[in-house]
């Protein structure tokens, strides 16, 4: 009896049915539309997160094009993951891999800035004096952080007398963390900044603020530590709702908030910073503070006229349909990421979403057709309030929460399961996401 | 989650694990459950003697696996904040003791036949 059972048909079954559920797995994955046979020429600005996940979604789409990525940068960074490394809990290189290793066959990369944009001739210019034609531009070049904009401040003191700013990258992150966790031990005032300007993940100074101060209390120093959080806006979070939750978690954990309070210089000697307020000048002590200076658009872009004239005329965000993400005034060119001027979406997710929008964009202009696919200001935050838990926050241009699990995950809950996609899932859906694959 | 496919998921997991690791996990697991459907219709019963022990080793399962999240994750139990960090948490214990009961079950059963059982 054992012996007709285990005979060679029945096992071709079992490995029959095993290979069918895998090669169904794969099928869902493989259902790419056939490629768009073109000549076109596409120079995409920045081989960030945005730059990266069109380039690999582009080779899928397109067959023949010529796509060249411009970026001096060697090295990728995963940014969501800085919030981890300045708390201690990932190491520097965490968020670091190799820009080249992310690129797809097919596509150019020259490793140099663009020096300058010509719209209306359509060339992109490099710092070596290459000059790129191209029929479709992309410009995702990220953002600068504008460190001299703080008087008194320079990234060389980032780790030593109680200074940190974790938005400078990994390695400051790192040193950010060896100030921090001096602060959780020895305690005092921690005071944690956020700029004017639009910024990157406006979760972010609060995440570094709950993380520093729950570590110290971890730690048994919780009666020793004064935590400040100083920002220039009227309220916590740009999301009324999510502003009304983070103000009855800073009551919760006794953290005092000073609004309309905007970053100006610090006195690194006397661990003092200075403060515009509506009434004035302000000086506050401290003995920790977290450094997040103003955030503008590179350069080459505010010289190059693609820049709103009427909005964030100090930051220069391109000028582009907050839905399409298409130049106003130059139709072959799309904004994508930290450098569109849209009113929300300076965050790795927000790209996710802007990625198809600009791909289906691209492929209709090339194709002639019209493009399906918008953009709705999709954002998200996995707020970490401590370690453990954060709360997954969703919002789009309406300030509407839009959560991705309704029902399930409530976005204003602090969650442990909110806490294992930021942990665990976060970086592998943003790798997945940069192959063109999420 | 935008698009959130088979395709995803499966991108997603590769992430996590690395490509290799996570096809290999999941070759094993698909080992483990054919040769546990093969001893079944081999022995054409349940061995209840057998059942006995895969069932006492579903709480060590279950506590492998929940241990094994939550350092994985920087996490401990006080985290869990609500219904559904409850039932994740539920949900691991059980993945755990099932799949130790289902391992257990077929290493005994390949180890030891019906036949060698009896003698």
């Amino acid at each position: 009896m054992t012996k007709s059972i285990t005979n060679p048909t029945r096992r071709q079954l079992f490995g029959l049915a095993a290979s069918a559920g895998v090669a169904a797995a794969l099928g869902a994955q493989a259902s790419a539309r056939t490629p768009v046979p073109t000549k076109a020429r596409i120079v995409i600005i920045g081989a960030g997160a945005g730059g990266t996940a069109l380039a690999n979604r582009l080779v899928r789409r397109l067959e023949g094009a010529e796509i060249t990525l411009l970026d001096p940068r060697v090295e990728h960074l995963y940014q969501p993951g800085l919030t981890l490394v300045a708390a201690g809990l990932k190491p520097a290189d965490y968020v670091l891999s190799q820009t080249g290793d992310w690129l797809p066959d097919g596509v150019t990369l020259i490793p140099e800035k663009a020096a300058a944009i010509d719209p209306v001739a359509k060339t992109v210019t490099t710092e070596g004096r290459q000059t790129l034609a191209y029929d479709f531009l992309v410009v995702a070049p990220g953002l600068v952080l504008d460190h001299d904009a703080i008087e008194g401040f320079s990234l060389d003191m980032v780790g030593q007398n109680g200074i940190g700013a974790l938005y400078a990258g990994p390695d400051y992150a790192a040193r950010t963390w060896q100030a921090a966790s001096k602060f959780t031990e020895e305690g005092g005032v921690g005071l944690f900044t956020r700029p004017e300007t639009e910024m990157k993940c406006a979760g972010a100074p609060l995440k570094h603020t709950f993380l520093i101060d729950d570590i110290a209390k971890r730690a048994g120093n919780g009666g020793k530590i004064d935590v400040q959080y100083a920002a220039p806006q009227s309220s916590l979070f740009g999301v009324p709702i999510v502003a009304e939750k983070v103000r009855m978690l800073f009551g919760d954990r006794g953290i005092t908030s000073h609004m309309q309070h905007q970053l100006q210089g610090i006195d690194a000697d006397r661990r003092r910073a200075r403060f515009s307020t509506p009434d004035g000048s302000v000086e506050l002590d401290y003995d920790y503070i977290h450094v997040i200076p103003p955030q503008r658009a590179p350069e080459v872009i505010r010289q190059s006229g693609l820049s709103w004239a009427d909005k964030w005329t100090d930051q220069g965000w391109v000028e582009c349909d907050m839905a399409s993400l298409r130049h106003l005034r130059y139709p072959e060119i799309w904004a994508l990421g930290d450098v569109a001027g849209v009113p929300k979406g300076k965050t790795a997710a927000s790209v996710k979403w802007q990625v198809p929008v600009v791909e289906d964009g691209l492929v209709a202009a090339i194709t002639g057709t019209e493009p399906s696919e918008t953009y709705n200001g999709y954002t998200s935050c996995p707020m970490i309030t401590q370690i453990g838990r954060a709360m997954l926050v969703e919002f789009d241009y309406n300030d509407n929460l839009v959560p991705s699990f309704p029902g399930i995950i409530a976005p204003l809950e602090e969650l442990w399961i909110s806490w294992l996609m930021k942990e665990v899932a976060l970086k592998a859906t943003y790798n997945a996401m940069l192959r063109g694959r999420a | 989650m935008k698009d959130l496919t088979v395709g995803t998921l499966i991108a997603v997991f590769e992430e996590i694990f690395g490509r290799g690791l996570f096809w290999a996990m999941v070759g094993l697991a698909a080992v483990v459950t054919l040769r546990y459907v093969y001893v079944l219709i081999r022995d054409r019963k349940i061995s209840w003697h057998k059942f006995l022990l895969a069932q006492l080793s579903m709480p060590v399962g279950a506590v492998l696996a929940v241990w094994f999240v939550l350092v994985m994750t920087h996490s401990e139990l006080a985290n869990i904040g609500g219904p559904v960090d409850l039932i994740v948490l539920l949900g691991v214990a059980a993945g755990g003791a099932v799949g130790a009961a289902i391992l257990v079950y077929t290493v005994q059963s390949l180890l030891w036949p019906p036949a060698a059982e009896r003698r």
